[in-house]
């Protein structure tokens, strides 16, 4: 019988796009939001910063409430052929929505320990604010930025409440890691379900181990 | 070649209202923390934006209120050396230095200009070390190299030494003042060190408060201060409030005595202030009975307080500062001071 890899394809392909996605929008709402004044920033902060604390099946339930086939959103995008609930890119908006926050707030941690001297004198040099802040800013916050990204990576590919609310387990089309372990467990396949969880253990301690070597070297680095 | 600025801005609990004109080489900007000096630095670099006012270059605006010009620092050519020296510390020294040549875009031309800055700072060898790598004297030098080969019109220095330990400060001091004699154009170093501005500077502008209070000559400052913060910024111990009674005399009712003064008594006098070292033994003039107080020594010096003999018991002593060698055996039962050497205190 030919083994169903498909659920380690799809999270690894949901983790990996989501984690890119919130790479750049969590890095670009942690620079922006620090720049805007504080009653916007405080709104602005417990709106960004709220799937991190809800319950993953809610943040899938206001999904649903604004994708689903039948709300005005969902039925505007479905005239371009996009769908978000039944899809393995649906999945990618899920696990996106929920990593979201550890990016975001991990991003702006180390944004505003910077020392904003480098940033003016990089400016007083003449240097441009785009080369400033992927020459000076992000390698001076890469530990953080680091961090993040590998948080939310873990996060979008262990992602089970919201996405199995979107996009729920279709084999072989929506089915992920996640999703899998519990539907094997469901239908008392026990055997299937571990093997599964120990896929998922090792693809976690790899990702760990990877972080913890870079951040060894990167220490070396500094030191010599 | 002048740098024009006249500047205004709400900061908490004071306005900052600054305005002053300098020419060519070092003028101080001196004052208590927290008085506006490096707010008016950054200003002036674009990096802070006035409430109102205007700044000029070299004939250049770089910023004016009312014509609606806010240059960005970008584009202003302003040499800023910070506290802490703000190097990149993800680069190497060649690249915080490349960094200042940016807009040299000929690569043998800026290879070259690298080569000259590394040898006329001594930086030779450290090329590729990170900042975390050098001593304070060096990170120092690598800052002051990637902003000489910018070549900025003009160059502000905020607090230069005060990341420095004691014993590398005055042979950098040293090597500064004759680098900011080279660079010929203005200069603006922020310092609260009165030793630093004398050392470094040809004029001093006195800051209190977010109000530049006087703008004269280094040496000409230290002889006359002309208000009580800037007699206090200049290091003058005793002061105290006096008012005129004479064209060349003055009571100082706190210490119960009248002293001669050399120069003229304007109307106006609120305190005079007299140096710690000026006391004399044997001047006669201004001479008045003292009670012996406490002392203080120091590692060349000694400090001997002193209260005349009509002040208060409970009011501040007086200080008389003299080398070891000359300390008297037996403290004297009068001192005088040299009508010269009374400052007159208009505000």
């Amino acid at each position: 019988m030919n083994f169903d890899w498909y659920p380690l394809w799809n999270s690894l392909r949901i983790a990996a796009i989501s984690c890119v996605l919130v790479f750049f929008l969590g890095i670009f709402f942690a620079y922006y939001a620090a720049r805007l004044p504080r009653a916007v920033k405080g709104v602005l902060d417990v709106f960004l910063t709220l799937p991190m604390v809800l319950p993953p099946t809610v943040c899938g339930y206001f999904l649903l409430l604004v994708f689903g086939v039948k709300r005005p959103l969902g039925i505007f995008l479905l005239k371009f052929g996009i769908k978000f609930v039944m899809t393995w890119y649906g999945g990618v908006l899920a696990a996106s929505v929920v990593a979201f926050p550890l990016m975001y707030r991990t991003a702006r941690g180390a944004f505003e320990s910077f020392d904003q001297t480098l940033a003016y004198s990089g400016q007083t040099l003449g240097l441009s604010n785009t080369y400033i802040f992927w020459r000076i800013r992000m390698p001076a916050c890469r530990q953080g930025i680091l961090a993040g990204t590998v948080l939310a990576f873990a996060r979008a590919l262990g992602e089970y409440g919201a996405t199995s609310m979107l996009i729920g387990y279709t084999p072989g089309r929506t089915a992920t890691i996640s999703t899998t372990v519990y539907q094997l467990w469901r239908t008392n396949d026990e055997k299937g379900a571990m093997f599964w969880v120990l896929i998922n253990l090792a693809i976690s301690t790899v990702v760990l181990l990877t972080v913890n070597m870079l951040e060894a070297r990167q220490k070396k680095a500094v030191k010599a | 070649m002048s740098l024009i600025v006249d500047i205004h801005r709400a900061l908490g609990s004071f306005t900052l209202d600054v305005c002053f004109e300098a020419e060519n080489g070092v003028t101080c900007l001196l004052g208590a923390s927290g008085c506006g000096k490096s707010f008016t630095l950054k200003c002036i670099a674009g990096i802070e934006k006035p409430d109102s006012g205007h700044i000029e270059l070299d004939g250049v605006v770089l910023y004016d209120s009312e014509k609606h010009i806010n240059l960005p620092p970008q584009k202003r050519q302003v040499g800023y050396l910070f506290q802490n020296y703000a190097l990149f510390p993800n680069m190497t020294v060649r690249q915080n230095i490349l960094c200042g040549l940016h807009r040299e875009k000929n690569r043998e031309e800026k290879e070259r200009k690298l080569k000259e800055m590394l040898k006329l700072m001594q930086l030779e060898g450290l090329e590729n070390h990170r900042p975390a790598q050098l001593s304070g004297g060096q990170q120092q030098r690598v800052a002051l190299a990637r902003i000489m080969v910018n070549e900025p019109r003009m160059l502000m220095l905020d607090e230069p030494f005060s990341a420095l330990d004691a014993h590398l400060r005055d042979s950098l001091k040293i090597e500064l003042r004759d680098m900011l004699q080279r660079f010929g154009h203005e200069v603006l170093m922020v310092t609260h060190s009165r030793e630093e501005a004398y050392n470094m500077s040809r004029r001093i502008a006195v800051m209190d408060q977010g109000r530049l209070l006087t703008i004269k000559d280094t040496k000409d400052l230290f002889a006359d201060p002309g208000s009580i913060a800037a007699a206090v910024l200049t290091g003058c111990k005793n002061i105290a409030p006096a008012r005129k009674v004479g064209d060349h005399e003055v009571e100082v009712p706190d210490w119960g005595i009248r002293l001669q003064t050399a120069q003229a008594v304007r109307d106006g006098l609120t305190a005079i202030g007299i140096r710690a070292h000026y006391f004399n033994i044997q001047t006669k003039q201004n001479r008045y009975p003292v009670r012996y107080v406490e002392e203080m020594e120091e590692p060349f010096e000694v400090i001997l307080q002193f209260r005349y003999e009509g002040q208060a018991p409970d009011s501040p002593p007086v200080w008389w500062r003299l080398s070891k060698e000359k300390r008297p055996g037996e403290f004297p039962e009068a001192l005088g001071i040299s009508p010269a050497n009374i400052l007159l205190l208009y505000e």
